[in-house]
């Protein structure tokens, strides 16, 4: 069950700013997700192991190389969406 | 109207891509289905007289393609039908696009979708709900309904969606045409823009199954870049015969259960005896785990998107609100940039991970998505596919299942269990109720497409569900 107290540092964890009237909202209909998420608890897993993937995968190598099929963007590119940059740089907010 | 890849070339080797596309735009113009978000009109009329004047004689050439708007175009607005991807204009296309162009295709648009594929009715998305061409009140299915709907409209012949737990099949069925998730890394996810990585695989539409095998061995293939991307080699539409004798269907009594439509459950049944008619035989399966599939799905997938969609935080692209600190910054952008949906999705995603919470419903759900599927290899040991309704019902109303997400992620519950186990399965019409057509799903075995494929085109070919049209428009 999650409280609208919950329900404020979860949105926190998530960095959504939610108003007060949005935690209203959203607290019955995530409770009501949540409680049928409580279905698995029926189900015996006991020694079973977790599939994160289907398909037997392991990590794929490849050799440090630009120019490579997987070259990167030109500095040019990887700007060309920024709402805000500062020579050849994205401009980030504050720290503090 | 309606013209098959086949017809379609004969008409621009007779007039031009340029004349085709040219037509296709107009109807896209007069449409009242919203089913793009993004139409490219310059560029594809631009892509057409060029492919005319070179000869070009690719497997699609000169042949329009819709995209969902969740794959990278190089040049060409990309939204998710998201507010928070405002303007952005990816720099480089997505693995599929790169494949479609050395096919010779014209891509005529970008199609609206649920908010970041998060949805079975195409409603979430910020641009408004595409409808359905069958009945206008009604939705096309989701999350790649502006897809289908423009294929079923005649808005384009081809288009690829993508399916995370039904995402290309749900509006495949709900629309009339045919739709095909491929078994998981048979298609590169190289600039699909992720939901839910360990789900989802793009998939093709078309309005026959030719069509879809014609598209599928363009778009699948090894890619680098992604890396659960397989190496395989195979042409697809070289399995089209018209030949189900030996066929061993396995039927899951699972998917037939309480809230299936009765003439949902009775057209699928037909689509089994006919199939039985020619040739094939059927036994009944049992999937044990089926009714906990779509708990697990929820929480994988919402997980997932929780950790995916961080990226979205407008530095690098998209919306940007007012400057404050660090943290107040990015809450603000995503506050104001993401619709309710996919703010529930991430916050339930972000809870089932957080500490004390992820062993009892994240890595419950994965040990879960391992039963299930278990289910799927036991089932394939006797049988060489199943056959399932793809949808539980026709088309809803529009409207009449958004205020309540749990009765919207219920309506999923027929094919959320295949993107657990990654195995293929492709919805093809199998029947109407009321007007509204009825969609059934031949499930195969991992890189079994060519089974599936076969016998989707031999129902095909002793039925004429998938000739009928919609009225409406």
């Amino acid at each position: 069950m999650i409280t609208k107290k919950d329900l404020e540092h979860i949105a926190w964890l998530s960095r959504l700013e939610l108003s007060e009237e949005d935690r209203e909202k959203y607290t019955p209909k995530l409770n009501s997700v949540l409680d049928y998420f409580g279905e698995l608890d029926k189900v015996d897993t006991e020694g079973v192991e977790p599939t994160y993937h289907v398909l037997a995968l392991s990590n794929v190598f490849r050799d440090d190389e630009i120019n490579s099929p997987t070259k990167s963007l030109s500095q040019e590119e990887a700007l060309s969406n920024a709402p805000k940059k500062h020579d050849g740089f994205f401009k980030a907010p504050r720290m503090m | 109207m309606w013209a098959s890849i086949n017809e379609l070339r004969e008409r621009i080797h007779a007039d031009s891509s340029e004349e085709i596309v040219a037509e296709y735009l107009e109807r896209i113009g007069s449409s009242k289905l919203n089913a793009y978000i993004t139409v490219a009109k310059e560029s594809a009329l631009s892509r057409a007289r060029e492919i005319d004047s070179e000869s070009n004689d690719g497997p699609l050439a000169g042949i329009p393609v819709a995209i969902k708007d969740n794959i990278s175009t190089k040049g060409i607005l990309t939204t998710c039908a998201s507010k928070i991807l405002t303007g952005y204009i990816p720099p480089y296309d997505a693995h599929v696009i790169e494949r479609l162009k050395g096919a010779g295709a014209v891509i005529i648009g970008k199609t609206n979708m649920d908010e970041f594929a998060m949805g079975t009715s195409t409603e979430t998305s910020f641009y408004g709900s595409t409808k359905n061409p069958w009945d206008t009140d009604r939705v096309p299915g989701g999350s790649s309904g502006g897809s289908a709907a423009a294929v079923a409209g005649d808005e384009a012949p081809l288009a690829l969606g993508s399916d995370t737990g039904g995402s290309v099949r749900c509006p495949a069925s709900f629309c009339g045409i045919v739709g095909l998730k491929p078994t998981y890394g048979v298609i590169s996810r190289y600039g699909l823009i992720a939901y839910a990585n360990s789900l989802e695989q793009i998939g093709p539409f078309a309005t026959n199954v030719r069509d879809v095998a014609t598209l599928f061995d363009v778009v699948a293939g090894y890619d680098v870049r992604d890396s659960t991307s397989v190496d395989r080699e195979e042409k697809y539409s070289s399995a089209l015969e018209n030949d189900v004798s030996g066929l061993k269907i396995g039927v899951p009594e699972e998917y037939f259960g309480e809230g299936t439509d009765e003439k949902v459950e009775k057209a699928v049944w037909d689509a089994i005896h006919k199939l039985e008619d020619l040739g094939a035989s059927r036994t009944e399966v049992r999937m044990p785990h089926t009714k906990y599939a779509l708990a697990a799905y929820y929480i994988i997938a919402m997980s997932e998107a929780s950790s995916n969609l961080a990226r979205f935080d407008g530095m690098r692209y998209g919306l940007r609100t007012e400057d404050s600190d660090w943290h107040t910054t990015f809450s603000q952008v995503r506050a104001a940039g993401f619709g309710d949906e996919v703010k529930r999705r991430i916050i339930l995603g972000t809870y089932a991970l957080s500490a004390g919470y992820h062993d009892k419903y994240y890595l419950k759900a994965l040990q879960v998505r391992t039963l299930i599927k278990q289910d799927f290899e036991q089932a394939f040991k006797d049988v060489d596919v199943l056959i399932a309704p793809t949808m539980p019902y026709p088309a809803f109303k529009l409207g009449e299942k958004i205020g309540d997400p749990l009765s919207l992620y219920l309506a999923d519950v027929d094919t959320v269990p295949i993107n657990l186990a990654g195995v293929p399965s492709i919805s093809v019409p199998c029947g109407f109720s009321e007007g509204l057509p009825i969609g059934m799903q031949i499930i195969g075995k991992h890189f079994d497409e060519a089974t599936i494929l076969k016998a989707a085109y031999t129902f095909e070919e002793n039925t004429d569900f998938h000739s009928k049209r919609p009225e409406e428009i």
